[in-house]
């Protein structure tokens, strides 16, 4: 087998294992060409670029954020304002409505005292009438039953004294008699 | 190979052989160092560096265009090479991951591009000078983070076992570490493409005798079978070179990555 292998190379002149000098100096200066543009060139190129890309979408989702978090903020304040705006204007009904009963109780008790009084001012009228009638009808009846009596007696009551003393004693009686008839 | 050729007669197919196939003659008559895959490799080179600046070279934040083809490549090194061994040392190797990448991958592809037809890599000079490159890299790296004795002491003799394990494994990790490793790194890259041009040639070339240079009613559906299996072959021989530059960088990565922490 060796000597096959070696017999075959030295024949042929080229066993596949065995690198050409020149070859190995062209990889290298291939590969070193390759690393020095692609690797180290180029490759921080792409790794900056990529590493603002992370930074933007990050700032970008970051900012998005942010929106939001401000878009969330300025609902609640409005909502919360809305509330309050709410609560208030209950507040001022409530209060309408509270007036609304004072002012209309206060108007019926003035209307009721107002009443009271004109109804007091009437009764004060009506026994001040009653009153004055009583005492003209007094001297009135005074007058008509002494005559009456006179002219039925045939005899002038013309003593004074007497006459009045008469005339008192019967007012009294009809007066105690009325009141009874009034009662 | 003499006795060979001389039991075949003009009319009959001759499989290539690895010497027709590997041992190209200069371009230039008499310039003995430029041939097909030096003129590939640096082609290669050429076409990374060209495709890297086109993207790179004032990269956007909306990327556009070539850009966007290259941040995929750019991504897929970094997610699927870098930060699986190097965590958040990625980014420092990045330029040398995504360079050996490309580089290895357009080496290799090379191998199905008409007319190129030839993966450099299946030269083993040029996965050597990578694998070589990268040890050496790795040893340095091993011996500044970890020191001298350090990195030969978490090499060899991993905290954990069992005292008498160590006479067994150390000389093992010693050697699969510091001198196998290197190898299979360069000579897997190597063999895969070798073998892979070699699967590629010989079904095209049954294609191509047995249909065109010696049209008989019975070859030729075997000629026909050769192309079939050429086309097959050259599909499967992409995923190949992809794969194979990948596990290169990845090798690549781990090596770093084991230097720079401590395994154990």
């Amino acid at each position: 087998m060796t000597t096959a292998a070696t017999l075959l190379a030295s024949e042929e002149g080229a066993n596949p294992l065995i690198p050409h000098t020149y070859e190995l100096v062209v990889g290298i200066f291939a590969f070193a060409v390759v690393f020095f543009v692609v690797g180290r060139m180029l490759v921080p190129r792409i790794q900056k670029t990529l590493a603002e890309r992370t930074d933007a979408i990050e700032g970008g989702i970051k900012r998005a954020e942010e929106a939001q978090a401000e878009a969330q903020a300025l609902q609640q304040q409005y909502r919360d304002q809305l509330a309050e705006a709410r609560q208030d204007a209950a507040r001022l009904r409530e209060e309408a409505r509270e007036q609304a009963a004072q002012i209309k109780a206060e108007l019926r008790e003035e209307a009721q005292a107002e009443a009271r009084r004109l109804i007091e001012a009437a009764h004060a009228q009506i026994e001040a009438d009653r009153q004055q009638a009583f005492t003209q009808l007094r001297a009135e009846i005074g007058r008509l039953s002494t005559d009456l009596a006179g002219r039925i007696v045939g005899e002038a009551l013309e003593d004074e004294a007497r006459r009045r003393r008469t005339v008192d004693r019967f007012l009294d009686e009809l007066e105690s008699s009325s009141a009874q008839a009034v009662r | 190979m003499n006795a060979l050729t001389v039991l075949n007669p003009q009319d009959q197919f001759k499989a290539p052989t690895p010497d027709e196939l590997f041992n190209l003659p200069p371009i230039i008559p008499g310039v003995d160092w430029f041939t097909k895959p030096v003129l590939l490799a640096l082609l290669s080179a050429v076409i990374v560096i060209g495709f890297f600046w086109a993207a790179f070279a004032s990269p956007k934040i909306v990327p556009r265009g070539v850009q966007n083809a290259a941040e995929v490549g750019y991504m897929f090194v970094r997610d699927q090479v870098a930060r699986p061994f190097l965590g958040k040392d990625a980014d420092r190797w990045m330029g040398l991951l995504l360079s050996l990448f490309f580089l290895v991958f357009a080496w290799n592809i090379m191998g199905v591009i008409p007319f190129a037809q030839f993966p450099v890599a299946s030269h083993i000079a040029f996965p050597a000078v990578l694998a070589i490159s990268i040890y050496v890299l790795k040893v340095y790296l091993g011996v500044r983070h970890q020191g001298p004795i350090g990195y030969f002491k978490n090499m060899m003799f991993p905290p954990g076992l069992p005292k008498p394990i160590y006479i067994l494994l150390s000389p093992i990790e010693f050697l699969s570490n510091l001198i196998i490793a290197p190898f299979t790194h360069a000579v897997r890259l190597f063999a895969n493409m070798f073998a892979g041009h070699m699967l590629l040639a010989f079904f095209s070339m049954v294609g191509f005798w047995f249909l065109f240079e010696h049209l008989t009613p019975l070859g030729a559906p075997i000629g026909v079978i050769g192309v079939v299996m050429t086309i097959i072959f050259t599909a499967f021989e992409m995923f190949i070179q992809f794969l194979q530059a990948f596990l290169f960088a990845m090798l690549a990565s781990m090596y770093i990555g084991g230097s720079l922490h401590a395994e154990h």
